[in-house]
C-alpha cells in the first residue's frame, strides 16, 4: 500500500533538526498537519532560508523547542501570531540567521566540507548568537581582510512537497533548487507529491534538471493538495484569505485551536483514502 | 518618489513586502527606461532557476544595483532591526544583513514616529556603517517614510533631510523622528506629474495586481 502523510510523520522523531521551505516554495502542509496530529514534540525547525505557515502551525500546537530562521512570517498577512507570541514569552529557544547564511551552511553540508565563507553581515548582531560562525582572516589576502565562515549544518529532516515522484523514486520540484541543496545535505529527506508518474523522470531531458534524484529521497507518499493553503507552480495558487482567516484566528489561543480543531483535526477525515 | 531615487538603476531586486518600490520600478519601466526588475516573490514566472539563494549569488558578486530594506526600527546610524523592539518579536532579518553589504539600499517605511525611528536600534540586523577594512560595496543612499525623505550622507555619518511631503511639516518631521539629523535647506516633496498618474493608474497597477493582491486592492480598488 501507498505512504501516507502519517506515514512521513511517523518517520519523523520528537527532538529532530527539521528543514522547511517558506509558503513559496513547496511546504508538505499534509506532513505538518500529520505532525500536529501525532503529538511531535522539541522539534527544532531550520528556515530554509524562512519560514511561515507551517512553522507557526508546529510552534502553535507545542511541538517545537528551537527555530533557527532568518525570519519567520505569513508574507502579506502580516506577521506569525504563534511564533511571534512563543518567542516573546520565551517559550521556544529562536537562533536567527539570515538568509544567504543558511543556504551557505547546507551548501557546506553538500559538498561535504566544514564550513564555507560568506561576504557581508560583519558588523550584525546575528553574528554574536552563533556559536557556529566566525569571523576569520581571509588566508588569501595580505592586507586586513575579515570575513565570516559558516560551519556546515546538516539537518536530520528534510520535509516538502512536489509535483510528481516517478517509479524509479526520484522526485520533480521544478525550479524550487534550494530544495535539491537541501535534500543533499539532509541526512533523510522525506516528500509529499501531488501525483505518481510512471518511469524514469531522469530519462527525459526536459524533466531531468528539474529532478532530486532518488538517491537523496527516504521516503515518499501521495497527497493530492499537500501544499494547501499554500500553492504549487501551475496547479493551484496560494490561497489568500484562508492566509488572512488564520493571521487573524490565530491572534488568540483559542482562535488558534478553532483552526486546529476544524482544519487539521477535521482534515484527517477528507486525508484518507475511501 | 523612489522612481526618482533609482533611475539610474540597471538592475533592482525588490522583496515580497515592498509592493511600494516594486511599484516605482514598474513605473520606470513604463516611462521606457531599460531598468531590468528582479520581483522575488513573483507567483508566476519568478526569475530564478537555481531557487532563492540565487539572489544572493547575483548579489554577491555586484549584479543587483538597488536593494530596499525596512525596519521595525531604524537608527540616526542607518542600522536597522528586524528582530524585537519594546518586548515585541519581529518576522526576522531575512536577507538583510548580507544585501546591505551588496547593494545600494533605499531604507523605505510607511510610518515616521519616534518609535521607529529611533536614537539607537535594539538590535542591529544590518549596520549601517562598516570599518573599512571590512569589505562592502553597498550601503545606505536615502530613508524614504510617508513624510519624508532623508539623504545618507557618508562620510558624516548622518542623516540630512532633504524634502518633506506635504501636508506635512518641517517641525512635524523633527517631532516624529526620535534621531538628530542635519538639516539644510529641505524642500517640498514634488508631486507626481500628471504623465505619472495616469501610468501609475493604468499600466503600472495591471503589472503589480497579480503579484501584490492586498496591496492593489487598497490602492487601485
Amino acid at each position: 500500500m501507498a505512504a501516507r502523510p502519517e506515514d512521513l510523520a511517523g518517520q519523523i522523531p520528537d527532538g529532530a533538526l527539521v528543514a522547511l521551505p517558506p509558503d513559496y516554495s513547496l511546504p508538505s502542509m499534509a506532513t505538518v498537519h500529520a505532525l500536529i496530529r501525532r503529538n511531535a514534540r522539541g522539534l527544532k525547525l531550520l528556515g530554509v532560508p524562512v519560514l511561515g505557515l507551517s512553522a507557526d502551525l508546529l510552534i502553535g500546537a507545542g511541538c517545537v523547542a528551537e527555530v533557527h530562521s532568518s525570519a519567520v512570517s505569513l508574507g502579506e498577512a502580516g506577521l506569525a501570531p504563534r511564533f511571534s507570541e512563543a518567542a516573546e514569552r520565551g517559550a521556544i529557544k529562536v537562533v536567527d540567521y539570515t538568509c544567504p547564511a543558511v543556504h551557505t551552511a547546507l551548501q557546506a553540508t553538500e559538498k561535504g566540507v566544514p564550513f564555507m565563507p560568506l561576504r557581508g553581515v560583519l558588523g550584525s548582531d546575528l553574528v554574536a548568537g552563533h556559536a557556529d560562525w566566525q569571523v576569520a582572516q581571509n588566508p588569501f589576502s595580505s592586507a586586513n581582510d575579515p570575513i565570516l565562515f559558516v560551519a556546515a549544518i546538516v539537518p536530520d529532516i528534510a520535509l516538502f512537497h512536489a509535483r510528481w515522484a516517478d517509479e524509479a523514486g526520484n522526485v520533480w520540484v521544478g525550479r524550487r533548487r534550494e530544495l535539491a541543496t537541501l535534500a543533499h545535505a539532509a541526512r533523510n529527506t522525506y516528500v509529499t507529491v501531488e501525483e505518481m508518474r510512471d518511469g524514469d523522470m531522469l530519462e527525459d531531458e526536459l524533466l531531468a534538471p528539474g529532478v532530486i534524484s532518488s538517491v537523496y529521497i527516504t521516503g515518499t507518499a501521495v497527497a493530492p493538495r499537500g501544499a494547501s493553503p499554500l500553492g504549487v507552480a501551475d496547479m493551484y495558487a496560494i490561497d489568500d484569505a484562508h492566509l488572512a482567516m488564520y493571521a487573524k484566528r490565530a491572534r488568540s489561543l483559542e482562535g488558534f485551536q478553532q483552526y486546529l480543531d476544524e482544519f487539521v483535526w477535521q482534515g484527517r477525515k477528507s486525508s484518507l483514502p475511501a | 518618489m523612489i522612481a526618482r531615487l533609482i533611475a539610474d538603476a540597471r538592475h533592482v531586486a525588490v522583496g515580497a513586502a515592498s509592493p511600494i518600490p516594486a511599484t516605482a520600478c514598474e513605473l520606470l519601466r513604463a516611462q521606457g527606461k531599460p531598468i531590468r526588475v528582479t520581483r522575488l516573490h513573483k507567483r508566476a514566472g519568478n526569475p530564478f532557476t537555481e531557487g532563492s539563494r540565487e539572489l544572493f549569488d547575483l548579489a554577491g558578486q555586484g549584479r543587483i544595483d538597488y536593494f530596499f530594506l525596512g525596519g521595525a526600527q531604524i537608527d540616526g546610524a542607518a542600522n536597522i532591526n528586524l528582530v524585537r523592539a519594546e518586548g515585541r518579536r519581529f518576522p526576522g532579518s531575512f536577507g538583510s544583513a548580507f544585501m546591505y553589504f551588496t547593494c545600494r539600499t533605499i531604507l523605505f517605511r510607511d510610518e515616521h514616529s519616534p518609535r521607529v525611528l529611533v536614537p539607537k536600534v535594539e538590535f542591529v540586523s544590518a549596520p549601517g556603517w562598516s570599518p573599512p577594512e571590512i569589505a562592502r560595496r553597498g550601503g545606505p543612499v536615502a530613508l524614504l517614510t510617508g513624510k519624508a525623505l532623508f539623504a545618507w550622507d557618508r562620510e558624516r555619518r548622518r542623516f540630512r533631510l532633504e524634502s518633506v511631503h506635504p501636508p506635512h511639516t518641517e517641525d512635524a518631521v523633527r517631532g516624529a523622528t526620535g534621531f538628530e539629523y542635519d538639516v539644510t535647506e529641505p524642500k517640498v516633496t514634488p508631486a507626481p506629474t500628471a504623465d505619472e498618474l495616469s501610468l501609475l493608474r493604468n499600466t503600472v497597477a495591471a503589472r503589480i495586481a497579480p503579484d501584490y493582491t492586498d496591496f492593489a486592492r487598497r490602492v487601485w480598488g
